[in-house]
């Protein structure tokens, strides 16, 4: 940190702001959260990634507060606070359904964390109107929930949550009830508020976009289980399992006698759609052959979807059968002359078959 | 779902039938209060308001009134608080027994008012009379508890049950005690389903006759009791049509108000 630079000292190591030991929680029968480890250095935007009942949900819950573990340690900037209350936990969340207070205004809703500490009147308000500026909804204040929008109350949720600047903000899947364009708004906008407040941010979210573009780090969690954690750019290019692999982002998952075939080695490999090169038979052979380290194989086209700025192919393999996806980028002048059943041959670069533990 | 013009005509007329069956001896007891005639001969040979100022002249009435206003505002507020904290158990807590205890608390409304008379009236007997505590105002309002709690019970457990989880959550995570929770956020959240409660309870109790037959004193004359005395006494008559309208107009005015609302309050027996 630039702050931080005084002669003779030297910067202090960033502080976790959530450390997670060993939490395990089960409902009944059900292990929702299964030894999740975790620290989340103070000011970083974290994501848990995870498909629907992965226990990403019941993760964040843990650390707010809402549910006690079965076993292990919850820890907020160096304290055990697996027994605390919510209340007494320096954590504020932004819940999936917002969860304003419908009786009363925006700016009782905002100003609510202060009104309960004991803050004075004129001191909460002006606060809470400057919560409300950092989410441009200032001229707001007096109205009820009822009469917002969904993004409007989605940025009320927020500005409530922000209003006391906590020392963690939970954020439940908070742009899921948004449509795309809005959606697309408010993530810009939720890093621009992050990097501007500094304030440490968890994001759950079912949608791996989402938890790449925003996330400084984050974790893939898989059945109750954390899979994999790391910067967006590791996850992608470097999955720990299978499933991470799958999850995050498209990928073509080749394994056993296929394996063997593609890239002539057993094991399990991820090829990432827009590795692939797709080139018609008859170009192929006029331009003669391929770069060294260069696998590639022949097939015919079984479909083609196109996507806007890309389009997608999927190739029948000559030999053994196999299906493979391929993204082609739809830049100009690079338009394919290719229908269904073109023949075509696809390579790739040896390393850009990715070896995953199965 | 598409009907016929015959059968709209024909359904609207039944309706309209059975609305009248109910409602036009309730019009006719009103305006009969108004009634010049001693002998209620239709159509009225002119209108009056002698009935209604010597009904207020009646102590007998006076004293009815006060009585019923006394054990309707008592069993209301006891139900208030039981009603509440018993949805609040039932709502909140999963322990042994809730499923029961939830059944037991909605039983009384459902039992014939007879048969709860005649079980408080044995145990009043057995159980006050060796305190020395007779029959009178506190036993009415304790029997009236029984069936006023229900009310409140339904339309708080109603509440909670359409009250988002989330809102009680969101108090705490932004740093609410539970204490302030209840009454920044649960409390005004249910504020119009007991309002609701409680204006069905008083109505409920205000003309209750058969459980306060059995738990009322000799002495202790509620108006529905009032009126069911009086109602051998042709002298009477005229100023029994306007003790009777009082109670139409005391029960409508309370469940009217109740049902705007509270869109999904269990009425009960009424």
């Amino acid at each position: 940190m630039a702050e931080d630079k005084t002669p003779g000292t030297r910067p202090a190591p960033p502080a976790t702001a959530v450390r997670l030991t060993a939490l395990t929680k089960d409902f009944g029968t059900v292990r929702a959260v299964d030894h999740a480890e975790l620290a989340i250095q103070e000011g970083e935007f974290f994501s848990l990634l995870g498909p629907s009942g992965s226990g990403k949900s019941t993760l964040l819950r843990l650390i707010a507060g809402f549910e006690r573990p079965t076993s292990g340690r919850v820890e907020l900037a160096g304290r055990d606070v697996t027994a605390l209350p919510p209340h007494r936990r320096d954590v504020h969340t932004v819940f999936q359904d917002y969860a304003l207070f419908p009786h009363m205004t925006v700016e009782q809703n905002v100003g609510y964390a202060l009104r309960v500490a004991g803050v004075r009147k004129d001191e909460r308000r002006a606060r809470a109107r400057e919560a409300l500026a950092t989410v441009r909804l200032e001229d707001y204040g007096a109205r009820r929930p009822a009469q917002l929008s969904g993004g409007q109350r989605q940025r009320v949720a927020l500005a409530r949550a922000l209003v006391d600047r906590p020392g963690l903000l939970l954020l439940d899947e908070p742009l899921g009830a948004l449509d795309l364009k809005l959606r697309q708004e408010m993530q810009t906008e939720l890093k621009q508020i992050q990097r501007t407040t500094g304030i440490t941010f968890l994001l759950v979210t079912h949608d791996q976009e989402e938890a790449l573009t925003m996330s400084d780090r984050l974790a893939v969690l898989d059945g109750g289980r954390i899979a994999q954690t790391g910067p967006p750019q590791e996850i992608y290019d470097r999955p720990a399992t299978a499933f991470v692999a799958g999850f995050v982002g498209v990928t073509n998952l080749v394994r056993g006698a296929a394996a063997q075939r593609l890239t002539g080695r057993p094991g399990t490999y991820s090829i990432r759609p827009e590795r692939i090169r797709i080139t018609p038979l008859d170009e192929w052979d006029r331009a003669g052959t391929g770069s060294p380290g260069e696998r590639s194989v022949t097939g015919r086209i079984t479909d083609i979807a196109h996507a806007g700025p890309h389009t997608r192919f999927r190739v029948r393999l000559d030999e053994g059968g196999d299906r493979l996806t391929v993204l082609r980028l739809n830049t100009s002048g690079s338009a394919l002359p290719a229908r269904a059943d073109t023949p075509v041959r696809l390579a790739w670069d040896a390393d850009d078959a990715y070896p995953v533990p199965s | 779902m598409h009907l016929t013009r015959t059968v709209r005509v024909v359904l609207g007329v039944l309706m309209a039938a059975g609305l009248a069956v109910v409602h036009v001896p309730l019009l006719l007891v009103l305006l009969n209060s108004f009634n010049a005639d001693r002998s209620f001969a239709w159509p009225p040979s002119g209108l009056t308001g002698e009935w209604w100022v010597r009904a207020a002249h009646s102590q007998g009435v006076r004293d009815a009134l006060w009585t019923s206003l006394q054990a309707g505002l008592a069993a209301t507020a006891i139900a208030l608080v039981l009603g509440v904290l018993a949805a609040f158990a039932v709502h909140r807590h999963r322990f042994f027994g809730r499923q029961t205890v939830s059944f037991l608390v909605v039983l009384p409304i459902a039992l014939p008012g007879i048969v709860t008379g005649i079980a408080l009236n044995a145990a009043f007997r057995t159980v006050l009379d060796p305190f020395g505590i007779g029959f009178g105002l506190f036993t009415v309002i304790v029997g009236h508890t029984t069936f006023c709690v229900v009310i409140v019970f339904n339309n708080v457990a109603a509440r909670l049950r359409r009250i988002a989880p989330s809102l009680a959550e969101a108090s705490a995570d932004l740093g609410a005690r539970p204490a302030q929770t209840f009454r920044h956020v649960t409390l005004p959240a249910l504020r119009s389903a007991l309002f609701a409660g409680a204006l069905l309870a008083f109505a409920l109790s205000f003309d209750e006759i058969v459980v306060t037959t059995f738990t009322a004193g000799p002495g202790t004359k509620t108006l529905p009791i009032w009126i069911y005395e009086n109602l051998a006494r042709p002298n009477q008559a005229p100023v029994i049509n306007v003790v009777a309208a009082l109670l139409i107009a005391l029960s409508v005015i309370p469940v009217y108000v109740a049902q705007r609302l509270s869109s999904d309050s269990a009425g009960g027996r009424l």
